[in-house]
C-alpha cells in the first residue's frame, strides 16, 4: 500500500462521512427550525423522514409497474413529492395537536411520541414490515472515478448536491422571504409580532409543517444510501436531536457544523473500532460536551 | 478596592450584551438603613442594575461590594444568604401555594436539602409569618391560595417574602405598579415602616411617591448615573429636566 | 384519635392504605401464582414511575432515560445471579469453566475485572442503589448546574438511553449482548423460581413499593416537596430565595434513580433475566405514560396506571398486537391533551366531588329534619348561619383540590 492508496481510502472514507453529514443535516435542517421557532421538539420526525422514503418507494414502484420508460426521470419528481407528503402530514399535526400545547412542550414531547408509534404501525399495516428499497435510475447508480482505485458514488454526491439545494433555500427563504421575516420576527418577540399584525398561528404552522416536509426530503436522500423500514425514522431521531441542540438551537450555521462534525466524528472513529462502538463513542463525546456547554457551539448573549 | 462603611458600594460596574452597554461605568453607594430611589427613563438600566446586584446577570468589569464583601463572582442563592432580597418588577409569588406556604418557604432556615427534609413548621416559624403578614396587612388570608390574591395584595405578598428573611438590603422593583390609589397609601406606610434597620433600594416611576418615601434619589440615563441627591434637588437639574422632557 | 385521623390525611395513608390492600390481600387471592408474577413485574416498573411522579410531576423535569437506572439496576441483580448460576459443576461442558455462558461463546477465558466483586451479595446489593445513583448525580449535577432543563435534560437523558443500550449490545463478551443475562435460577442458594420463592420475592416487591410510596410522600409533605413545587413554577424566586435550585432537582432525580434502580434489582429477581430491552429509548418513554396515565402528580395514581397499561400492553399483545401501537399512540395523545392529570385527576375532578355533593345532600336532608324538629326555636339567626355555611363549604374544599393535585 503505497501513499496515494491511503490517500484514496482517506478520501472515501471522508467522503462516506459527508453522505452521513448529509442525512444528518436534513433531519437537524427541519427539526432545527420547528425547535429554533416555537420550542418544540417533534419525536415523529423521524416518522415524517420514513413518509418521504416510502413516498420514493412507491413512485418507483408505479413508475416500474405503469411507466417504465420514465424511470430515469421519476426520481426528481417523487422528491417534491416526498416534500409534499410530509408537508401535508405537518400541517395537519400542527393543526390538530401541536397548537394545543404550545404552552406545555414537555407534553408535545409524548403527544408527538404518540404520532410516532401510531404512523409507525401504519408503516407496518399498510406498507408491510419488512425493510424496503426503491428502484433507482441509472444515473444514481455505479460511481464516478476520477483516478483509478477512487470510487466516489453517485448516489453519495446526489445526497450531497440536494443536501446543499435544500440547506441553501432554506436560509435564502429565513433571510429573504415574507415567511423567514415573520419567522424572524415571531422567534425574537412573538407577542410583539403578534400585535403587528403576523399571524403567528399561521407561521407556526407554516414553519412546522415546512420542518416536516424538509424531513420528507431527507427520507428521500437516505433511500438512495440505505432500505427503509417501519422503524427507520426512530434511529436516526436522537442523533438528529444532537445535531440540534450541539449546534445551538437558535443557528442554523450551528447545525449544518455540528452536523458535519458528528458525521466526521462517527465514519472517523468507525475506521478504527465495531460501527456500534464508534456511534456509542459518538454520542458520549457529544453528551459529555452538552454537559459542559449546554448552549452548544453557537449561542447568542441576550439579556434575559 | 477601597474599604467603605457603605452597605452596598459599586464601583465602575459594566455589563455589555454583545457590545450594548447596558451599565456602563457606574459609581454608587448607598448607605447604611438609607432609602435609595432610583429613577431615570425606560432603558436607563435600572433593573439590569438590580439584576447585576443580586446575580441574575453577571458583570462584564466592575466591583460590587455588600458589607465588604465582593460579590460579582458569587452563586445567586449565596448573595441571599448574606442578606440581600429582591423583589421583581412583575409579583413573582407561588400562586398554587397558600400565602402561609409562601411566607413558610421563605424563612431562611431549612435551606440546603437535607435542611429542607429536617425542616419543622415550628412555633418559631409559624410566629414569624404572623408578624410579617400583619406587616403586609394579608394576616386574615393565609390560608387563601396566593394565586388569588389580588395584583396589589401579590406585591406585598412577595415583600412580605422577603421581609422573612430579614435581609439588609432590600432591593423593589416598582412596587407599587398596578396599584390603586389606596393601595400606594397603604404600600408607602409599609415601606417606611420597613425600611428600619435596614437599606432600601426601590425603582419606581410615580413621582409623587418617590417624593413621600425617598431620602435620596439617583436618576439614572444610558447606563450611567445623571444626577443624585434629595428630591428637590435633582428636580431643579437642567440634566434631569432635558432628559425627562427632552426626549 | 384525631392525631391519627391528622396523620392519615396529611400523607394521604388512607389512599396508600386502599392500595396496600389491594396488593397484599385482593391480587394474591384472586390471582394464580402465574398471574400474580406478571403483577410483581408490572410492579417493578411501578418504582420508576413513582420516581417520575417525583421529578416530572413534582419537579417539572422530565427525564426520557429512566430505564437506564432501572437497567443499571437490573442488570448489578443479574450479575451477581448470573455469577451464581454459572457455577464451574454446571458450566463444565463450556471451554472455560466458571465463567458465564455468553462470555464463553464470545471466546473469553477469564472473568473480567469488574465483574469479580458481584460475586458478593452485599456488595450487589449496594451497587443495586449506588450505580444507578451515581450516574444520576453525574448528569444531573453537571445539568442542572447549568440551569439546563426542560426539553434539553430531556433529549440528553434520551441520548444516555441510547448510549447504555448500543454499549451493552456492541460488549456481548461483557455483557450478554441483545439477549441479556438469562437463566437467573438461585441467590445464595434460595431457587428463585418455585411458587414459593414468587410468593415471596412478590411480597418483598410490594412491601418496598409501598415503602418507597410512602417516603416519596414524606418528603412530598415537607419544605422539600413544597420548594419543588415553588421551583417548578418559579424557579427565579426560589433562587433569590436563598435556595440553591440545582441541589434539589439532583437531589429528587437521583432519588428516583435509586428507586428505578431497586425496581430493577426486583425484576431480575422476579422474572428471571434481564435485557437491554428494558434500558433503551422506547421502553425509558413508556415508563413516563405509566406515570401520566396514573396522574403524574399522583404516587398512587403511578402504581395503577402502571398495572393498567401493562395489563393492557399484556392482552392486546397477545391477542391483537397490531391495535397495541395504536392503543398506546392513543394513550399517549390522550393523557397529554385530554387528561394531563391522569386517573388521578378524574378521581380528583368527578369522582370526589360527586362523592362530596351526595354525602351534604344526605347531612343537608338531616339537617332540614332537625330544622323541622326545633322550629318552634327559630329565630333571625338561622338565616345568616345558613348565608355563611356556603362561603365556608366552598374555601375548604377549593384548598382540597389544590392538595389533592400536589397528592
Amino acid at each position: 500500500m503505497n501513499f496515494s492508496d491511503l490517500l484514496n481510502i482517506g478520501l472515501m472514507q471522508g467522503f462516506a462521512g459527508l453522505s452521513l453529514f448529509a442525512v444528518l443535516l436534513l433531519m437537524g435542517l427541519g427539526l432545527a427550525i420547528i425547535f429554533g421557532q416555537m420550542g418544540v421538539i417533534n419525536m415523529a420526525h423521524g416518522e415524517f423522514m420514513a413518509i418521504g422514503a416510502y413516498t420514493i418507494y412507491l413512485g418507483s414502484q408505479l413508475t416500474e409497474q405503469y411507466a417504465p420508460s420514465l424511470m430515469p426521470v421519476y426520481f426528481p419528481l417523487a422528491v417534491i413529492l416526498a416534500f409534499c407528503f410530509a408537508f401535508a402530514g405537518g400541517w395537519l399535526i400542527e393543526w390538530s395537536l401541536i397548537r394545543h400545547l404550545y404552552k406545555r412542550p414537555l407534553d408535545t414531547l409524548l403527544a408527538t411520541w404518540g404520532i410516532s408509534l401510531a404512523m409507525q404501525q401504519c408503516f407496518r399495516t399498510f406498507i408491510g414490515p419488512k425493510e424496503v428499497s426503491p428502484t433507482l435510475p441509472d444515473w444514481l447508480l455505479g460511481s464516478w472515478a476520477p483516478v483509478s482505485g477512487l470510487d466516489i458514488p453517485r448516489n453519495g454526491m446526489f445526497v450531497l448536491a440536494l443536501t446543499a439545494v435544500v440547506t441553501c433555500g432554506v436560509l435564502l427563504a429565513l433571510s429573504k422571504s415574507r415567511w423567514g421575516l415573520r419567522v424572524r420576527a415571531t422567534v425574537s418577540n412573538r407577542v410583539m409580532a403578534n400585535a403587528t399584525g403576523i399571524d403567528t398561528r399561521k407561521t407556526d404552522r407554516l414553519t412546522f409543517a415546512i420542518g416536516c416536509g424538509i424531513a420528507g426530503v431527507a427520507g428521500a436522500a437516505f433511500t438512495t444510501i440505505g432500505s427503509t423500514g417501519p422503524t427507520s425514522g426512530q434511529l436516526y431521531i436522537v442523533d438528529s436531536f444532537l445535531v440540534v441542540t450541539f449546534g445551538g438551537a437558535a443557528s442554523l450555521l450551528g447545525t449544518v457544523v455540528s452536523a458535519f462534525g458528528i458525521a466526521q466524528t462517527q465514519s472517523l472513529a468507525e475506521f478504527f473500532m465495531p460501527g456500534s462502538m464508534a456511534k456509542m463513542l459518538t454520542l458520549t463525546l457529544i453528551v459529555v460536551i452538552l454537559m459542559m456547554r449546554p448552549q452548544g457551539l453557537f449561542a447568542s448573549k441576550v439579556r434575559r | 478596592m477601597s474599604n467603605t462603611d457603605f452597605a452596598i458600594a459599586i464601583e465602575d460596574l459594566t455589563v455589555s450584551f454583545d457590545g450594548f452597554k447596558a451599565i456602563d461605568g457606574l459609581n454608587l453607594y448607598i448607605d447604611q438603613n438609607e432609602l435609595r430611589v432610583i429613577i431615570g427613563p425606560n432603558g436607563a438600566g435600572k433593573t439590569t442594575l438590580l439584576d447585576l446586584i443580586c446575580g441574575k446577570t453577571r458583570a462584564t468589569a466592575g466591583s460590587i461590594k455588600f458589607k465588604n464583601i465582593e460579590l460579582t463572582k458569587m452563586a445567586e442563592f449565596k448573595r441571599v444568604r448574606l442578606g440581600i432580597g429582591r423583589k421583581f418588577q412583575t409579583p413573582s409569588i407561588y400562586e398554587n401555594l397558600t400565602v402561609f406556604q409562601n411566607l413558610e418557604v421563605s424563612f431562611p432556615k431549612g435551606r440546603s436539602v437535607m435542611g429542607a427534609l429536617a425542616f419543622k413548621c415550628n412555633d418559631e416559624v409559624k410566629a414569624r409569618v404572623q408578624v410579617v403578614a400583619e406587616d403586609i396587612m394579608l394576616a386574615d388570608r393565609l390560608d387563601l391560595e396566593a394565586g388569588l390574591l389580588s395584583h396589589g395584595q401579590k406585591q406585598w405578598l412577595e415583600i412580605g417574602m422577603l421581609l422573612m428573611q430579614s435581609p439588609e438590603l432590600l432591593m423593589l422593583d416598582e412596587p407599587i405598579a398596578g396599584m390603586s390609589a389606596r393601595e400606594r397609601e397603604l404600600t408607602a406606610e409599609l415601606l417606611q415602616r420597613i425600611c428600619k434597620g435596614r437599606s432600601v433600594i426601590v425603582i419606581e416611576h410615580d413621582m409623587e411617591f418617590v417624593k413621600r418615601i425617598a431620602h435620596k434619589v439617583t436618576v439614572m440615563h444610558q447606563g450611567k448615573i445623571l444626577a443624585e441627591g434629595p428630591m428637590a434637588k435633582v428636580q431643579a437639574d437642567p440634566n434631569v429636566i432635558d432628559v425627562y422632557l427632552g426626549h | 384519635m384525631t392525631a391519627l385521623r391528622d396523620l392519615i390525611k396529611r400523607y394521604q395513608l388512607a389512599s396508600v392504605l386502599v392500595l396496600t390492600l389491594l396488593l397484599a390481600v385482593v391480587l394474591p387471592l384472586t390471582l394464580d401464582i402465574f398471574r400474580l408474577n406478571l403483577v410483581g413485574k408490572y410492579l417493578t416498573y411501578a418504582f420508576v414511575a413513582v420516581g417520575l411522579v417525583m421529578v416530572w410531576g413534582y419537579g417539572g423535569v422530565l427525564s426520557l432515560g429512566q430505564g437506564v437506572f432501572f437497567g443499571l439496576g437490573g442488570y448489578a441483580m443479574a450479575m451477581f445471579l448470573k455469577l451464581e448460576a454459572s457455577d464451574p459443576i454446571t458450566t463444565k461442558i463450556q471451554s472455560t469453566p466458571g465463567i458465564p455462558d455468553f462470555m464463553d461463546w464470545n471466546q473469553l477465558t477469564a472473568l473480567p475485572l469488574f465483574w469479580e466483586p458481584f460475586k458478593s451479595l452485599p456488595f450487589t446489593l449496594i451497587a443495586v442503589i449506588a450505580v444507578p445513583t451515581l450516574l444520576a448525580w453525574i448528569i444531573s449535577y453537571a445539568m442542572f448546574k447549568r440551569r439546563v432543563g426542560g426539553v434539553y435534560f430531556a433529549i440528553i437523558t434520551q441520548a444516555v438511553a441510547l448510549i447504555l443500550t448500543v454499549l451493552i449490545i456492541g460488549q456481548q463478551g461483557y455483557t450478554g449482548g441483545v439477549n441479556g443475562m438469562t437463566d437467573l435460577k438461585t441467590m445464595l442458594g434460595w431457587d428463585t423460581r418455585t411458587n414459593g420463592a414468587k410468593y415471596i420475592l412478590y411480597y418483598v416487591c410490594v412491601a418496598l413499593l409501598i415503602g418507597s410510596i410512602l417516603l416519596c410522600r414524606w418528603i412530598q409533605t415537607g419544605k422539600a416537596g413544597t420548594l419543588l413545587l415553588a421551583m417548578r413554577d418559579k424557579e427565579d424566586r426560589v433562587r433569590f430565595s436563598g435556595y440553591d435550585v440545582a441541589n434539589f432537582r439532583v437531589f429528587t432525580f437521583c432519588l428516583t434513580a435509586a428507586l428505578s434502580g431497586i425496581g430493577g434489582a426486583l425484576f431480575s429477581l422476579q422474572v428471571g433475566f434481564m435485557s437491554p430491552s428494558f434500558v433503551g429509548i422506547v421502553p425509558s418513554i413508556e415508563m413516563v405514560i405509566f406515570a401520566a396515565v396514573g396522574g403524574r402528580m399522583s404516587l398512587v395514581g403511578a402504581v395503577y396506571g402502571t398495572l393498567l397499561v401493562n395489563a393492557g400492553k399484556t392482552f392486546f399483545s397477545e391477542s391483537f398486537p397490531d391495535l397495541w401501537l395504536f392503543l398506546m399512540a392513543a394513550l399517549f395523545i390522550g393523557v397529554t391533551m385530554a387528561f394531563p392529570m391522569g386517573l388521578a385527576g378524574l378521581w380528583q375532578d368527578h369522582v370526589v366531588p360527586w362523592w362530596a355533593k351526595r354525602r351534604s345532600e344526605m347531612r343537608k336532608d338531616k339537617a332540614a329534619a332537625a330544622r323541622r324538629a326545633a322550629e318552634d326555636d327559630a329565630s333571625g339567626a338561622a338565616p345568616e348561619a345558613a348565608a355563611k355555611a356556603p362561603r365556608a363549604a366552598g374555601t375548604p374544599e377549593r384548598l382540597g383540590d389544590v392538595a389533592g393535585q400536589r397528592a
